[in-house]
């Protein structure tokens, strides 16, 4: 009975969901309600771990691990969900997409994610990614109507199919060859050169690259990113890249903490290969969805740099590195949400030319969080990139720190782009005004905290400093 | 002194770019709060770098006005602090900013509060490059201020100005990341990023080498050395005409500064050990881009590629590691800035009158602009380096030092002496004197008020330091002592070590 007090935010969740789904089958035209209610259980959600946040334990035979690490990627995932719902309330409706289920599914995801940011065996954390998955196809297809995002749905699916077969073949292998799917047990089980288990953990990194996209796990992003909903996008670039991340982390510090050796060069080159493509790849896009999926591609690729460097440092520095992406990302995807002419929704870079002359303030906002986004001081993206770069270097991988410092400046390119089309040239017809503060209020807050992040820089640093995670 | 008085010079001008930020702007496009806003602050900000100039104690080589703050909790310490060398960098910063404030009204005819604005952030950035005394908040402001530039050279720029935006941007940023690898790996080897504390330990001698090049590829693309110059032609071409003021004046010093107190300070061993690959770029970029220069039909080219050469003898004169060369080429530097800022305020007020920049526009403009011709030749004299100005002072200064160190580079370098003389003298002939051919060109007047205050006041500023440049030497006089004692020491360290 003592182990449920633990997991209180997951059964209330659950519950919710329940719920939810009940007033939705039973309420006519109940999305305002179930979205009002989703955003509250959210913040609910929020304060219940917060209050809880002294306490860890391993509960249900050692399955389940809540500490300071899942916390905060709780929180984070809340955070980004939270955010995310707000801003795209607006293209939800503008698009008639506003049925009950998209707010429930969303909700489901997370519960997904939840379980598997706090598992600490290998079947929890199947259960979790499972969940996490069947309804994230759900909503890249939710505008079923629409063939592109039907299409992105089908594709994600049976990709994703395919990486979470690899995945579970390689967590059977482990337990074959460690005798347990306890992560700790694994861990202790393990010798330097276990065949077994060295293979499957290059099997479970392949699933695990492909939820968080880094190359040569990729291939879906752009086509996902561009055929899906905005307001879908929108959370794909996020919420899933954080637990992803996070789980990351565990796995590869974890059980497979003895054979760092062996994954160690593996991150190293897909981090490159990512960072690589993701600047490269952007370069000539002209769909602002598509950029952005080689952006977040690059992105993951810093991330996993620091999860590759091995240390403490490094985990930590990817932590960093998530949050902060967060909240660039959310203040991204605002902008991309206010660009709307003659009631259509515009996702073509060019279609943005000048408008700094007619919406001033916007622009003023895009423009930091591009910067912010190539990582120019001071702003707080510099900072993310800042730390991962410390801790690579500190375990002496020079080469992955100057690769990736090289591709910071490729990938500046096409951001300035942006920033080129939006000041540079001449303008062409205004958007559409209207002054939402679900969109507007997200990107100035994004704002303030990227510009105001060098007064305070260790912030994260200071939390993420607390998490023990072995 | 407890008033943190660095903070705040180098923190005014963004204040008073947030006031600007909040004044309303008017559809006529004549912002004149903001215009006043901006011109206010600068002007205190200068005054108040005149009494920090003269306050500090000019005989001791120690950082003065220290300010210190926890940061990063546990590495980096928020760390300010001049010494002789940097007061007179930010003095210059905080000198011609107001200047191009002054000439921008004229000249910018759009969207002037934005021009206001980024002109008084990169004010903040560039000062802070000149106060910090932390590596990591060197490079933060060292390389945000790109963003103002970047947007200066992009928004108010000329039919070229996205190429020369985007070549200026991607190049400085490509120099300066591998110097970021270098502060990284610096932390990891000294354990801090302080540099008073990196200069009383000294980086071991075998990571000078790698460490050196990472910061030499940011410096050298910033000052600019040949072959990594050819950003500058392009942004100084494309940008207004405040735009290259600045980048004149100031950036270039960012590199020159940053070779003086990093490269010869933190790693004397590979400074020595690098001095012949400094020498022969340096010579390289004195004498072909000044006969690049010779070649140009563009008047900003011309002055482009001659600051290129003007910097060739601020680092021959840094890595002759004496006396007289690093405190030619620090004067150098600052009357570089003051002699091209006021040379491309002078092509400004040309292409204020006739939209053009091409010399054969030009021709028999003394007789119509006779103000205009007096003033500009002040400074055409003063890029050649004629005794009393004070171009004349750095230039010989250098050459002097360099001629104690290695002839045969001191002999090239005088090469480029004669040969700024040629472009300069030329390009004043053929724009002032001779025939008037355009006859458009009968229309044109002279130099209104604030035009001939702007120049006067440079000229003035030139004339001054050529023949009073006492003040300049008195300041840097101590800290030069101290860097090149320095220098000496350590290089003996490393002889006995060896041995």
């Amino acid at each position: 009975m003592l182990d449920l007090n633990f997991i209180i935010p997951e059964i209330f969740l659950t519950l919710s969901i329940l719920v939810f789904v009940l007033i939705g089958v039973f309420v006519k035209n109940s999305f305002e309600i179930i979205y009002k209610l989703s955003l509250l259980l959210i913040f609910l959600l929020i304060v219940i771990i917060f209050s809880n946040n002294d306490e860890y334990s391993k509960i249900f035979n050692e399955s389940i691990s809540i500490d300071m690490f899942s916390i905060y990627s709780k929180i984070l995932i809340l955070i980004a969900t939270f955010f995310i719902l707000f801003i795209s309330k607006r293209y939800i409706i503008d698009i008639k997409n506003n049925k009950f289920e998209y707010p429930v599914i969303v909700l489901l995801s997370i519960l997904g994610m939840f379980i598997m940011v706090s598992s600490n065996d290998l079947i929890v954390f199947y259960l979790g990614l499972e969940l996490q998955s069947l309804a994230l196809y759900i909503l890249a297809s939710i505008d079923r109507d629409n063939i592109k995002s039907s299409e992105a749905g089908i594709k994600y699916f049976v990709l994703s199919a395919l990486s979470s077969g690899l995945l579970l073949y390689g967590c059977s292998l482990v337990y074959g060859f460690a005798g347990s799917t306890n992560f700790e047990t694994i861990s202790n089980n393990t010798q330097a050169f276990n065949v077994g288990i060295i293979f499957g953990m290059v099997f479970i990194l392949v699933g695990l690259a492909f939820k968080v996209s880094v190359v040569p796990f990729h291939m879906w992003t752009p086509d996902v990113y561009q055929g899906a909903p905005t307001s879908v996008t929108s959370f794909f670039s996020v919420v899933p890249k954080i637990a992803g991340m996070a789980i990351f982390i565990k796995f590869m510090y974890v059980p497979f903490r003895e054979i760092l050796e062996q994954w160690q060069y593996i991150l190293v080159f897909m981090s490159i290969a990512s960072m690589i493509l993701g600047a490269v790849g952007a370069m000539a896009q002209k769909n602002i969805k598509r950029l952005m999926a080689y952006s977040s591609i690059g992105h993951m690729g810093y991330a996993l740099a620091g999860i590759a460097s091995g240390t403490e440092n490094g985990f930590k520095s990817t932590l960093v590195y998530i949050s902060i992406y967060l909240v660039m990302n959310i203040g991204a995807f605002g902008c991309i949400l206010l660009m709307k002419r003659d009631g259509k929704y515009i996702e073509d870079i060019n279609e943005l030319s000048g408008i700094s002359k007619n919406h001033p303030l916007i622009s003023l906002g895009f423009l930091v969080i591009l910067f912010s986004l190539a990582g120019i001081p001071p702003l707080a993206g510099f900072f993310a990139k800042f730390y991962i770069f410390m801790s690579v270097i500190e375990s002496n991988m020079f080469t992955l720190a100057i690769v990736g410092l090289v591709t910071t400046v490729i990938s500046a390119f096409y951001y300035i782009r942006i920033i080129k089309v939006m000041y540079f040239d001449d303008p062409k017809k205004s958007f559409e005004r209207f002054t939402d503060y679900r969109i507007h209020g997200p990107i100035i807050i994004s704002c303030i905290l990227l510009i105001s992040f060098f007064l305070y820089p260790s912030f994260l640093n200071d939390i993420v400093s607390k998490i023990i995670i072995f | 002194m407890n008033f943190p008085i660095l903070s705040a010079i180098t923190f005014i001008p963004i204040i008073g770019a947030l006031f600007i930020f909040l004044t309303r702007s008017e559809k006529d496009e004549k912002n004149s709060g903001a215009i006043y806003i901006s011109i206010f602050t600068s002007i205190v900000n200068f005054f108040i770098t005149l009494f920090v100039w003269y306050s500090i104690d000019k005989t001791t080589s120690d950082f003065q006005f220290i300010e210190e703050y926890n940061w990063i909790s546990g590495f980096i310490k928020f760390k300010f602090g001049i010494d002789g060398i940097s007061i007179l960098f930010i003095l210059l910063t905080a000198f011609i900013i107001p200047i191009c404030i002054f000439s921008c009204i004229n000249s910018v005819k759009t969207r002037i509060k934005e021009f206001l604005i980024a002109l008084l952030v990169l004010e903040t950035f560039i000062i802070g490059v000149f106060c910090s005394l932390d590596l990591v908040i060197f490079y933060l402001f060292f390389e945000a201020g790109l963003i103002p530039m970047f947007l200066i050279i992009g928004i108010w720029g000329g039919p070229r100005k996205v190429y020369s935006a985007f070549k200026f941007f991607l190049f400085t940023l490509l120099g300066s990341v591998l110097m970021l690898v270098a502060i990284i790996a610096i932390y990891w080897i000294s354990g801090t990023t302080d540099i008073t504390e990196i200069y009383q330990m000294g980086i071991p001698s075998e990571y000078q080498y790698l460490l050196w090049l990472a910061f030499f590829s940011s410096f050298a693309v910033k000052l600019p050395m040949w072959p990594v110059h050819t950003w500058l032609p392009d942004a100084h071409v494309e940008a207004p005409t405040a735009g290259s003021v600045v980048l004149a004046a100031i950036l270039l010093k960012m590199g020159g500064y940053g070779f003086i107190r990093f490269s010869v300070g933190m790693f004397p061993v590979a400074s020595e050990y690098f001095t012949p690959l400094i020498f022969s770029l340096s010579v390289i970029a004195v004498i072909y881009t000044s006969l690049i220069a010779l070649m140009q039909k563009d008047m900003k080219k011309l002055i482009a590629y001659s600051s290129v050469a003007h910097m060739g003898y601020v680092t021959i004169g840094i890595f002759t590691f004496n006396k007289q060369g690093i405190e030619g080429s620090i004067v150098q530097m600052f009357s570089h800035g003051l002699i091209s800022a006021a040379l491309f305020l002078s092509v400004g007020v040309l292409y204020d009158r006739t939209h053009s920049r091409l010399i054969k526009t030009y021709g028999g403009i003394a007789n119509f602009m006779p103000k205009y011709s007096f003033l500009f030749m002040i400074f055409v004299l003063g890029t050649l380096g004629l005794p009393g100005t004070s171009g004349f002072v750095g230039e010989f200064l250098v050459l002097v030092g360099v001629f104690k160190v290695n002839y045969l580079v001191a002999i090239l370098a005088s090469i480029g002496v004669i040969l700024a003389a040629a472009y300069i003298l030329w390009l004043y002939k053929r724009v002032v004197f001779g025939k008037m051919e355009n006859v458009q060109l009968k229309k044109i007047k002279d130099v209104n008020l604030s035009e001939a205050v702007i120049l006067g006041v440079l000229s003035a500023a030139v004339l001054f330091f050529g023949f009073y440049p006492d003040p300049l030497f008195q300041t840097v006089n101590v800290s030069v002592d101290n860097l090149i004692n320095n220098y000496n020491t350590d290089i003996q360290q490393n002889i006995t070590l060896k041995k």
